[in-house]
């Protein structure tokens, strides 16, 4: 591959894993069987769209050698007038599509690739892009992955393989902090703001939080938002739940026994984190994105929305293997009777958020997503934190209860 | 000149202006990119210019956005002439590579104490130093 037998592409994609894998003292490359790319053209620009469309035109060689999926675009290309995205932007999308089409990936446009695609088995080397999806499939699934970058999960597509180094190696998987939840999660966004407060006491990308004390087995929508929300707050990219988690069937086996315990989380420090997204009542737009919404979560949106009608927009955003069976099953119906908008493969933070923000006149988001809030100030937004069912009162009152 | 190792480098040599911080880094969550200033109103940064500077910052934070930002960054040169941290992530490693930015982390002691606000830095990645030139 280096010496350029394989194409340009290949060789350039090898390049870049040597140095990485140089810069974290990789022994080597892991073989890998999945990669799956965060690439949306706000983080690419036009300067990263034109060196994917280089790749394939440049290089007849330059397609990806295992099943290789896209996380959400900028866009749902149906709904680009609801949202007031800019035509330059939209076009920007459709480019990357083509580009990163020719070169053999699945536009998937998922961030939830492990409740609709195929998810990991316990010990399978993978190189996947999107925190969430990563922070997932390590803890629940038991898969084995860092933090893979656009570029990098490309290359991990191009050439097979990835650095072995970090959350590939035994050792790093151990637990570093113990954390004794004393109070156990109601609703999805309590599960985010607990994640949030483990991520930010864990602190960095190599700190494995071992969680102990939870008082039941969560769902998998509920650790899809306690893991995103980690991975936001505090970089972390893996997390043991004792009893609960593949690798962690007893403390002992992560390590864990051996900590003391770092903090004993209480109700009170997940609705301190909440109230720092609360205060302002009134609301400019509801968005439930962040990561994409499953089909039981719209179940429970569109059942919310009945009997109502919104004076506020409310986005709900969901995959586009997720919004046929919602279409099936009259979901998206429902939804959309209220007022509401059903948008599908793309993710509201990634679709250009300040633009669409200056179009629409949007500044005061309520969300039932912890990772999006964290998120969004960056934005200029005021987000505004609540349970899904505050949300779908403030589209339909203005303001949240 | 005053000296500090870096138990990881990466990129050329370069020298310049030091802003300083005890915070996190994400170019989506933190920055605004067009502008080239930090525009996170909780970031202990928040409203300064990163262009030319070597930002001295705690550890990564964030998303993976960033591995595909800096290389978007610097094709406008609106970008930061290098990073020194405490801590990296991969996505930060990723995206200087990928971006051909200057990165060193991993010292003894907290970096951001060490290296005053404003003074002028020089960073080898070939020899993993970072010294206090002004």
């Amino acid at each position: 591959m280096l010496a350029g037998e394989h194409g340009a592409a290949v060789k350039s994609a090898i390049e870049h894993q040597v140095r990485v894998g140089d810069f974290f003292g990789a022994a080597d490359l892991v073989p890998v069987t999945q990669a799956h790319i965060m690439a949306d053209t706000e983080s690419l620009g036009e300067a990263g769209v034109a060196w994917v469309e280089s790749l394939a035109k440049d290089d007849p060689k330059a397609r990806v050698c295992v099943p290789t999926i896209m996380d959400p675009r900028g866009t749902d290309f149906a709904k680009t007038a609801v949202l007031r995205q800019p035509g330059w932007a939209v076009d920007l999308e459709r480019r990357a599509v083509a580009a990163f089409s020719r070169l053999g990936i699945f536009m998937t446009d998922t961030c939830i690739n492990y409740q609709t695609i195929q998810a990991p088995l316990r010990g399978e080397s993978v190189a996947f892009g999107d925190t969430g999806v990563v922070i997932y499939s390590n803890s629940v699934c038991g898969a084995r992955s860092n933090f893979e970058g656009g570029p990098s999960a490309l290359a991990a597509g191009l050439t097979g393989r990835t650095p072995r180094y970090g959350f590939h190696l035994d050792e790093a998987r151990r637990a570093t902090v113990r954390i004794r939840a004393d109070w156990t999660p109601v609703t999805l966004n309590d599960w985010g703001a607990l994640g949030a407060v483990i991520g930010r006491l864990a602190g960095n990308y190599w700190a494995v939080p071992v969680v102990e004390g939870l008082q039941r087995v969560p769902s998998s929508d509920e650790l899809k938002h306690f893991g995103a929300a980690m991975a936001s707050f505090g970089s972390s990219a893996l997390f043991h739940l004792v009893g609960i988690t593949p690798e962690a069937a007893r403390l002992e086996d992560v390590g864990g026994e051996k900590l003391s315990v770092h903090k004993g989380v209480k109700e009170q420090d997940v609705r301190a984190l909440q109230s720092a997204y609360a205060g302002e009542k009134e609301i400019d737009v509801v968005v439930f994105s962040a990561p994409q919404l499953s089909l039981y979560e719209l179940r429970t949106l569109a059942g919310l929305c009945e009997g109502r009608k919104f004076v506020k927009p409310l986005l709900a955003v969901t995959s586009p293997q997720v919004k046929p069976d919602a279409d099936r099953f009259g979901l998206t119906e429902r939804i959309e009777r209220a007022g509401g908008h059903v948008l599908s493969g793309m993710c509201f933070y990634q679709s250009y958020a300040r633009e669409i923000a200056e179009a629409n006149g949007w500044k005061r988001l309520a969300t039932n997503s912890t990772k999006m809030v964290n998120i969004l100030g960056g934005y200029g937004y005021v987000p505004l934190l609540a349970t899904m069912e505050q949300c779908v009162e403030a589209a339909e009152k203005g303001k949240l209860p | 000149m005053k000296a500090f190792i870096a138990r990881q480098a990466m990129g050329r040599k370069v020298r310049g202006p030091a802003l300083v911080a005890k915070d996190g880094f994400s170019a989506r969550y933190d920055l605004d990119r067009l502008g080239g200033t930090f525009s996170r109103p909780t970031h202990k940064l928040a409203g300064e210019s990163y262009r030319g500077r070597i930002l001295v910052l705690d550890t990564a934070k964030g998303g993976v956005a960033s591995a595909w930002m800096l290389r978007e960054m610097a094709s406008r040169g609106v970008v930061p002439l290098a990073l020194v941290f405490n801590s990296v992530n991969p996505i930060i490693a990723q995206g200087a590579a990928f971006g051909d930015i200057t990165l060193v982390a991993g010292f003894e002691g907290d970096i951001t104490t060490q290296i005053p606000h404003g003074a002028t830095v020089e960073i080898d990645p070939a020899e993993r130093t970072v010294r206090i030139v002004e």
